[in-house]
């Protein structure tokens, strides 16, 4: 465990910056955001971002390819990206539990390339949430926020911060910038740690279980009619898609430029009405369908699909955000989850 | 990017004619042999009423630097009321292109009669050298659309 | 009110008046309040709420519930009431399946604000009086109410209901408003300073459609943003032009017809004052045709379906201001 004192901390974060671009969350007018750290740029200590930090490994669009035509002949041209090696400080537990959901969809075959390589020159360093929300409910897919993973962790204790790498891509940060970092005894954050795991107890959504959703069969749940009451209000925006640490669904688009194609994809929201639009027609016609398919692939598909494990990590930025306030604990109580005693 | 300092500017600029005055305007001007800048793109349009304002912003978007509009005068509008109408519309539009910080001297209306070829090639002359002077449409432009 | 509210609807769905009920419903935190229909007296009895958090506009629900059978009581306040008058004088709702009862606002509070105090962990929340009391894991605060309210209520323009078929509580008057402020700030600032302020802004955008899906005036049965067909339909803000261009057309598309409830800018993830643009729109249309307000008088012409001969000349805008 080594450690820095919370002063001196824009020394460390100079360090970091001199060999490679550090990004972390900063206080703007729309809430906390990942920006570029630079001389005199302050980390904000808001507990979430107000979007995740999924745009790090999956940015909101990307190009893939460019065609040029030219009588009957087509030139394809790949899209060529440089990749830089980054790290990403501050990151919380849920977002950075996220990036392992996201790995199951991208890293498997076929890889997507785009991504793998962000995830390569990717360092994750997290933060341990001393002040979490009403809105949190990580605890409930198993994550616990007093040790938040990533390539190395880091817990703030009054001036003090700690940290650990968890990996050897963590250790390798720590040992480049080791000079502006001391040892610290290796208990040195429990008491923090002890301190979070207290507070987590105390949050309305302590409880939470997914219990009772796992012991109904699938397509009992699919053909509940609890969907359409839950549904009923919900706008068909995308706010909880896109700010959504684990939606990874994407839509691949061709934008004419007026003298090429350019190719490119960006996020997608199941909450949209063009989402399923097929040559034959659309499959969900309706905002009930589209809002079942949602959570019935967060909470249902996905974890039958990848050993049990449910594509929502507990952040609540849907909770905060939705426009309506309707969101996946009220599904999930809805549906049947229970109270753990 | 690099500047070709020697290179001349010349702006690409959109023109929406309406079909009864102000394209047979145009067409008076190119007949009287009047000379307006090539660079100006002439689209005709059943009425100037017919110009959404979505039009005039894919028009920047496709590499315009100036957007002018013209039709009948008001009172001759072919369909009774159209231009009235288009008036509005467009003066909201520009003071809303105006209210995001984008050069109010990129977008124009001129009323222009089958009968005015000389107003015609006059306006085009003005309109081409404000936009000159201004130069190349920075604030409204997609990136994606520019040669490369 | 709330008490009031639910006994009347109650008595509504009894006598056969109405046979559901649109209100809000409580959510986990006392202050996520989802609209939601109601179809029976135990419901109401279980989770209907009216308070300082009830913000949703729901005139726009009206589109298709008063398409169902039957009629539904709807409960609207002032701002409301001005969207669902604007709906009907554009024919989207059936008049004759709605039963309307006026109530009045206090002014909303944004849980936004109250969470940029630095209050986190809200297990309970509730106005007491000109406060605002927060009951956190962390302990309790109070704080100022008109301090973490909604900006669009410290601005309100109207107290007064459009349209009723009944009131509860006090009929309140149209109000001397400062909502042109920013509008007017912006207008005296240089190009280059407006044009700076709203790349900002608008470079924000993740075109979650928030805020075109949340607005009572959007109501396109297939938004041209959408449409295959249009030649823009995309999902992204893929370039700057893009969100230039969404959020210009959006709210051109509502010009004259905007009522400026100020959904837009509550919904907005990303914190856009997108209001400001709709406001513009609004002002403008006030100096140059007169003063308009939309929702106002369901008979009335609007001022983009309307012109007079001497109407100005576009050439207005090079002359105003700069």
């Amino acid at each position: 465990m080594l450690k820095v004192s919370v002063d001196k901390i824009n020394d460390l974060f100079r360090a970091i910056a001199a060999t490679q671009k550090l990004f972390l969350p900063v206080d703007t007018n729309a809430g906390a955001q990942y920006r570029e750290w630079s001389e005199g740029v302050t980390m904000s200590q808001a507990l979430n971002t107000n979007r995740s930090a999924k745009d790090f490994f999956f940015p909101q669009t990307e190009n893939l390819a460019e065609f040029k035509v030219e009588g009957k002949k087509i030139e394809v041209k790949p899209q060529v990206n440089e990749y830089e090696d980054f790290v990403v400080f501050g990151v919380r537990a849920c977002d950075a539990a996220s990036f392992a959901i996201l790995d199951r969809v991208f890293l498997s075959e076929p890889v997507d390339t785009f991504y793998e390589h962000r995830r390569t020159h990717g360092t994750i360093v997290t933060l341990a949430c001393n002040r979490p929300a009403e809105t949190c409910f990580c605890t409930t897919f198993g994550i616990d926020p007093a040790v938040p993973g990533g390539d190395v962790s880091a817990w703030q204790m009054g001036d003090v911060l700690y940290l650990e790498a968890q990996n050897e891509k963590g250790q390798k940060l720590l040992d480049a910038v080791n000079a502006e970092l001391s040892e610290a005894p290796a208990d040195a954050a429990e008491p923090v740690k002890a301190a979070i795991r207290v507070m987590m107890e105390k949050l309305p959504l302590a409880n939470l279980s997914l219990k009772g959703i796992e012991d109904q069969k699938m397509l009992d749940l699919f053909y509940s009619d609890k969907w359409k009451g839950l549904s009923e209000s919900c706008l068909g925006c995308g706010t909880c898609t896109f700010v959504c640490p684990t939606c990874q669904c994407y839509d691949v688009r061709d934008f004419d430029t007026g003298n090429g194609i350019q190719r490119f994809r960006c996020w997608d929201s199941c909450m949209y009405s063009d989402f399923t639009r097929m040559a034959h027609g659309n499959i969900r016609n309706s905002q009930m369908e589209r809002f079942r398919q949602r959570f019935m692939h967060k909470l249902v598909y996905f974890p039958e699909n990848n050993e049990g494990i449910y594509s929502c990590v507990g952040c609540g930025r849907c909770l905060a955000k939705c426009p309506i306030h309707m969101n996946i604990v009220k599904v999930i109580k809805t549906m049947g989850g229970t109270e753990n005693e | 990017m690099q500047v070709d300092e020697t290179k001349e500017f010349k702006p690409t600029i959109v023109a929406f004619c309406c079909n009864w005055c102000s394209y047979a305007g145009a067409d008076l001007s190119g007949t009287n042999r009047l000379n307006y800048p090539a660079n100006v793109k002439i689209i005709r349009v059943p009425c100037s009423c017919r110009v959404n304002p979505m039009f005039i912003l894919r028009a920047f978007q496709r590499g315009a630097d100036g957007v002018i509009m013209c039709g009948c005068h008001p009172g001759d509008c072919h369909y009774t009321s159209g231009n009235y109408y288009a008036r509005r519309r467009m003066t909201l539009l520009f003071s809303m292109l105006d209210f995001l910080g984008i050069e109010k001297e990129r977008t124009r209306v001129e009323w222009v009669s089958a009968a005015e070829g000389a107003k015609f090639a006059a306006t085009m002359n003005d309109f081409v050298a404000t936009i000159t002077k201004l130069g190349e449409n920075r604030r409204l432009e997609d990136i994606r659309c520019k040669k490369q | 009110m709330q008490e009031a509210m639910i006994k009347r609807a109650k008595e509504l769905l009894a006598d056969g008046t109405v046979n559901r009920v649109m209100g809000w419903q409580a959510g986990e935190f006392a202050y996520d309040i989802t609209p939601t229909v109601f179809s029976s007296a135990d419901e109401l009895d279980k989770s209907f709420v009216y308070n300082d958090f009830c913000s949703a506009n729901v005139s726009k629900y009206m589109i298709n519930e008063s398409r169902k059978d039957g009629k539904i009581l709807c409960f609207l306040k002032p701002c409301d009431s001005y969207s669902f008058n604007q709906l009907l004088a554009e024919h989207r709702i059936w008049r004759d399946h709605v039963y309307i009862i006026g109530i009045p606002s206090y002014g909303k509070v944004d849980v936004n604000k109250v969470r940029a105090k630095g209050v986190t962990g809200i297990t309970g929340i509730r106005t007491e009086g000109a406060n605002v009391v927060v009951e956190t894991i962390y302990g309790p605060e109070t704080m100022v109410k008109m301090d973490v309210m909604e900006d669009r209520c410290l601005c309100c323009k109207s107290k007064k209901h459009m349209v009723y078929d009944e009131l509860i509580g006090e009929e309140g008057d149209v109000m001397e408003s400062s909502r042109f402020d920013m509008v007017e700030k912006l207008e005296n600032m240089t190009p280059e300073e407006r044009y700076e302020f709203w790349r900002g802004e608008l470079s924000k955008c993740i075109r979650c459609n928030a805020c075109r899906n949340v607005c009572p005036a959007c109501t396109c049965e297939n938004c041209v943003f959408d449409n295959p067909n249009s030649g823009i339909a995309n999902k992204a803000p893929s370039s700057d032009f893009e969100e230039n261009m969404f959020h210009i057309i959006r709210a051109f598309h509502v010009a004259g017809r905007c009522t400026d409830c100020g959904e837009c800018s509550r919904v907005c993830p990303q914190n856009i004052p997108l209001h400001l643009l709709n406001r513009k729109f609004i002002k403008d249309i006030n100096e140059l045709y007169g003063t308009y307000q939309a929702g106002e008088d369901v008979n009335a012409r609007g001022p983009l379906t309307n012109y007079t001969v001497d109407d100005c000349e576009p050439s207005i805008v090079h002359h105003r201001r700069g």
